[in-house]
């Protein structure tokens, strides 16, 4: 049996699943999971929102970091159960239909990235922190990046992608 | 990875959280910010039958400094909350300079304070700062909430004395009887990785006498370490004193005299009495 399957019709009470409807980027979406699956799996596997990646699933590498009410987490290390009824937003919530956003332009310009696999996980942490915070020095980036590991980079030219958002971001609240 | 199958409950309430625990007879297991036990369900280190989230129970979301200058964290405060608190960095010198270093910033926007005490992890950085700090937990059972001292609380590793129908509620910082100061040092191979050691001090001083020390330590042991500041000074205080080799005469006994050198030591050690070059 799958551990996950997004329905719509009540859900057969032999089964120990649970219906959680979980706002992921902007959009409800219901699912009847059962208790132990992990929120990295449901966005993955169940939502098909491959863009949440799943490195190293001990808690360690944050690829899979989404945003959890604003908040940066581990979704590899999160209940989907507990996700009923919050905001989730992954990377696929950055972009419009028109354009990239700032964060994904700055990858892009400043070359962030090499074999793209920690890339979300980046993306969604340095979200976070600009959310926070929108003229962060690079000794301030490093640290709210510091949970997500890169194999290939070095992380210069991250930091260099989110200082550049950080920029461009400045410009147009301005 | 998937845990083993678990049945979820998340109450709204305190006496149901309690109730829930009470039910489970030591096979339920509170679930807050997860960042410890999530880990140990995938990789079934931990297969609790019931899970018992307490994310949903209002009120236990607060950092809080009373008027006597103690200071009040509730069960759901996250290491980040702490991290970035003006009031903390102000008043809480040893706080201040742990929250930072715990897990990663990612981890630490979700795991909790009250949780990584509770967790009693060896190597985990808030017991070993409450005991230094002289803390204590205040913690809901069913026939109602009592008090346990962080020096009594961790038993060994992963062990306190929680009984398994409790739930630690809120961590209390008694007031600093003068200033606080302090700090936190943790040598970690990367950002993240557990302690290869570290160490706690909070002192409460008033100019220079120390009026209250406390040092812990956290990844040199089977558990978290009391130092014992104070006694520690006591028995050098000891060793000095047998040093002596009073006579006993009109300016006094010689008992009385080694009690003297026992003293000086205690007061010097504690800056009480101490000189500092200009």
């Amino acid at each position: 049996m799958s551990l996950f399957e997004e329905v719509k019709t009540q859900p057969n009470d032999d089964i120990p699943v649970r219906r959680i409807t979980i706002n992921v980027n902007g959009e409800a979406r219901t699912s009847n999971v059962e208790p132990r699956l992990l929120l990295a799996d449901l966005l993955r596997q169940g939502l098909k929102l491959t863009g949440t990646h799943k490195g190293c699933d001990t808690t360690n590498c944050g690829a899979c970091t989404v945003l959890f009410d604003g908040r940066p987490i581990k979704s590899c290390t999160m209940l989907a159960v507990q996700a009923d009824g919050h905001n989730v937003k992954t990377v696929e919530g950055l972009a419009t239909a028109s354009e990239l956003h700032p964060i994904q332009e700055g990858f892009k310009e400043k070359h962030g990235l090499q074999c793209g696999f920690c890339t979300p996980g980046m993306m969604m942490a340095a979200a976070a922190l600009l959310e926070k915070n929108l003229n962060p020095t690079e000794d301030e980036v490093r640290w709210a990046l510091s949970g997500n590991l890169c194999r290939c980079t070095g992380y210069q030219n991250i930091v260099k992608a989110v200082l550049w958002a950080a920029e461009k971001m400045r410009a147009e609240s301005n | 990875m998937y845990p083993s199958r678990f049945a979820y409950e998340s109450p709204k309430s305190l006496a149901e959280a309690v109730a829930l625990l009470d039910a489970g007879k030591g096979e339920a297991k509170i679930l807050a910010g997860g960042q410890s036990l999530v880990p140990m369900l995938k990789l079934r280190f931990a297969f609790p039958e019931k899970l018992v989230d307490i994310n949903n129970i209002p009120g236990l979301n607060y950092i809080r400094f009373d008027a006597d200058g103690s200071l009040h964290i509730g069960a759901l405060v996250r290491h980040e909350d702490l991290e970035f608190s003006d009031e903390i960095a102000r008043r809480q010198p040893t706080i201040a300079a742990a929250a930072p270093l715990v897990a990663d910033p990612i981890v630490r926007a979700r795991g909790t304070f009250v949780g990584s005490v509770c967790h009693a992890d060896p190597q985990g950085d808030w017991a070993a700062t409450m005991i230094a700090l002289g803390g204590h937990l205040v913690v809901q059972g069913p026939k109602g909430k009592r008090t346990i001292e962080m020096k009594d609380f961790v038993l060994g590793p992963y062990a306190t004395a929680l009984n398994y129908n409790e739930i630690a509620i809120e961590a209390v910082i008694p007031a600093p009887k003068g200033k606080a100061v302090g700090g936190y040092l943790k040598l970690e191979r990367r950002v993240g990785d557990f302690a290869t050691a570290s160490v706690a001090i909070a002192l409460d001083m008033d100019g220079d006498k120390v009026l209250r020390a406390g040092i812990a330590l956290a990844g040199v042991g089977g558990k978290t370490i009391d130092a014992n500041a104070e006694e520690n000074i006591a028995k050098v205080a000891e060793l000095v004193a047998a040093k002596a080799e009073p006579r006993t005469d009109h300016r006094g006994s010689s008992d009385y005299k080694r009690q003297i050198v026992r003293t000086f030591v205690k007061r010097i050690l504690t800056a009480n009495s101490i000189q500092k070059a200009a």
